[in-house]
């Protein structure tokens, strides 16, 4: 049967593909982590260019610029709202500034939080995690019980006090955060030294004396990186909403920045009167948080082989 | 399996201590003088000597720790400098507020969390299916804060004057009295801990007017809790729904659910009885880690609903360097979740065989 050799002869051929690439054709053919890639995408996108896309300076007040009261609701001309007034496609705020300005211009500032406090508690969590899981012993014993303790506060609870610690403001607010999210990373990395440093090829490398620091970097930490860019994900989220926490109670980003959570608690008591100034920065959290939710997800799925169908 | 019991709690035991040290540690620094941060302007050199004195604010550090464990292991668990009273006092009075507030969340998060877990995992795929992941995905997302506002904003203000109104704050009517249990039982106790259980219980609404008969403090209780226990639950909700329809779904593509099948059991019968005892138990999971979550989200709850509860308080109080407060409530709130994981590990016990075993 010659067309059967054919058909051998060509999957043959074929390049095999990588693992990373299988667990990329995975991520795209899961349904809800294109959904978290595509919001995502445009929230990057927004935050790249908030210049472009916002039609006034976020913190520029606009009283004797324009004709408009506080807390005015929007006004859309697409939606009946007459061509002769100014639009704000999300009304204006209690300081009279544009709220979509300032909404739009929030996502750097939320991508910052996430990115930044995330990239802390992975670097400081894993390098504990893995000297835990690889030295044992005492070292593992005085890490991880620290850990534990850690977690034996509600994380927004601890984050709260780290910040009157601190000192009020943002960059306090990121440290707290990404104090707080330490433990996780630990556990993730310790739990997947574990596994990894009784696997042959590490034993091989201690046989031939390879230095403890370079089977560490080179033969283990490789392997954790799935586990953590998962955790890592998960982890920008939960980030995220507790920043805004921490903004809306007064303890995190200052006024006049436009960061959600401090505007939302700015305007908290006027949700009778005002509401939109109310539900679009909450609204904006949720998205985030839920597009970085999805993602890490399908990644989840995608990069462990033995979820994948 | 005492072996494991055992185990457990000398594992809880170092975790405690360190608390203990940790909020000693946050309390003191804390930035700020205490005496400064109360008086304020009255508080000048030789007031404020006094005051050091009184509380014991003026022994080494070493010593106070001391001073501290000593105290605690008593049950004595300092003075608020700002109320001038043992903290003992707030947190009857504070404790039962966030403690009810927190089981009616937990409770509506675990009854409707598992029924929509199941009913999606029996209906995979199906429109009730992808539309319970699709706000499961976005209760976790949602800012507790956010979610209050906007609950209180539709039922306060959009259904007024219907009968799907709710209050947007407070924990009671003005003007409504509550009498305590010894005020409805005509009991004279003592002072001590007794009335101090008492009084716990009494400040618990709903328990207390279920107890002593009191229907009108029970609806308009029960109405003041709705909304901010929709809004702390959700979370957990969500989390709850994702966690027991792919539990269930593993559970059901196992053989022994299929040799359930095979013998003709009725689909209600598999699912329920053969297939939940198994799928509930990392559902137990995270219904105990999102205790900690409950407690956190109660500061941001009881700030917006006007709730006098201890996330309230402690947030005021470390504002306001409040040593006592800080140290006695952090305390409390943290032994409370490292008990409620304790208690989760132990009832693996009871539903896993293979941890007994081991």
């Amino acid at each position: 049967m010659p067309d059967t050799i054919v058909k051998t002869d060509q999957i043959l051929s074929r390049p095999p593909r990588s693992p990373t690439q299988d667990a990329i054709r995975a991520l795209f053919r899961t349904k809800s982590a294109i959904a978290g890639m595509v919001v995502l995408f445009l929230l990057v996108l927004a935050a790249i260019f908030a210049p472009v896309i916002a039609p006034y300076d976020p913190e520029s007040v606009l009283i004797g610029m324009e004709k408009v009261k506080k807390r005015e609701p929007p006004c859309i001309h697409l939606l009946g709202c007459p061509a002769d007034r100014p639009q704000h496609l999300l009304g204006i705020d209690g300081n009279v500034r544009d709220f979509f300005s300032r909404v739009v211009y929030g996502s750097r500032v939320s991508l910052f939080i996430g990115f930044s406090t995330v990239g802390f508690a992975i670097i400081i969590g894993t390098t504990l995690g893995a000297l835990a899981g690889y030295a044992g012993g005492l070292a593992d014993n005085t890490i991880m019980r620290f850990m534990d303790v850690l977690l034996a506060f509600p994380a927004l609870l601890l984050a709260i006090a780290i910040v009157t610690v601190l000192g009020e403001g943002l960059t306090n607010a990121l440290l707290a955060i990404g104090i707080v999210s330490i433990p996780t990373y630990a556990r993730v990395s310790r739990a997947s030294v574990l596994s990894i440093k009784e696997q042959d090829y590490i034993m091989a490398a201690r046989a031939v004396g390879v230095q403890p620091s370079r089977i560490l970097t080179r033969g283990i930490l490789p392997h954790v990186l799935t586990p953590l860019i998962v955790a890592g994900t998960l982890g920008i989220a939960t980030a995220i909403l507790d920043a805004a926490a921490l903004s809306f109670l007064g303890l995190g980003a200052q006024p006049p920045m436009a960061e959600w959570g401090s505007m939302l608690g700015a305007e908290r008591n006027q949700v009778f009167t005002a509401p939109h100034l109310v539900f679009f920065p909450g609204f904006a959290i949720m998205l985030t948080v839920l597009s970085f939710n999805l993602l890490g997800d399908g990644l989840r799925d995608a990069l462990d082989p033995r979820l994948r169908k | 399996m005492l072996r494991y019991i055992g185990q457990r709690f000398a594992a809880a035991i170092p975790v405690l201590l360190g608390i203990l040290f940790v909020t000693f540690v946050l309390a003191r620094v804390i930035p700020g003088d205490p005496c400064r941060a109360m008086l304020g302007e009255k508080a000048t050199d030789q007031i404020c000597d006094a005051f050091n004195e009184r509380y014991g604010l003026n022994e080494p550090i070493p010593v106070q720790f001391g001073i501290y464990m000593r105290d605690v292991l008593h049950g004595d668990l300092g003075i608020s400098f700002r109320y001038g009273r043992p903290v003992t006092d707030l947190l009857v009075e504070r404790l039962p507020v966030t403690i009810e507030l927190a089981l009616c969340a937990l409770l509506f998060a675990v009854v409707l969390g598992v029924s929509m877990g199941v009913i999606s995992a029996y209906r995979r795929n199906s429109a009730v299916d992808v539309g319970t992941m699709i706000f499961a995905n976005a209760g976790v997302s949602m800012p507790v804060f956010w979610l209050g506002l906007m609950l209180a904003y539709v039922f306060a203000l959009l259904l007024k004057g219907t009968p799907f109104w709710l209050p947007p704050s407070g924990r009671n009517s003005p003007g409504l009295i509550i009498p305590t249990l010894a005020e409805a039982w005509h009991l004279e106790l003592p002072q001590g801990p007794l009335h101090s259980l008492l009084s716990f219980i009494s400040n618990m609404n709903l328990l207390n007017s279920l107890l002593t008969g009191n229907w009108p403090v029970f609806w308009d209780s029960a109405k003041h809790l709705i909304l901010p226990a929709m809004a702390l639950g959700t979370i957990p909700l969500a989390l709850i729904a994702r966690m027991t329809r792919s539990s269930l779904l593993e559970v059901l593509g196992l053989d022994y659910i299929r040799t359930a099948r095979a013998k003709g059991l009725r689909e209600r019968v598999v699912v329920m009885r053969h297939g939940m005892r198994n799928a509930l138990i990392p559902v137990i999971t995270i219904i105990g880690l999102s205790l900690g979550s409950l407690l956190g989200g109660a500061v941001l709850t009881e700030t917006i609903f006007n709730l006098s509860g201890v996330g309230r308080i402690l947030f005021d109080a470390i504002q306001a360097r409040d040593y006592g407060i800080v140290q006695a409530f952090t305390l409390v709130i943290a032994a409370i979740f490292v008990g409620v994981n304790l208690f989760v590990d132990l009832t693996y016990v009871f539903l896993d065989p293979r941890v007994r075993l081991q």
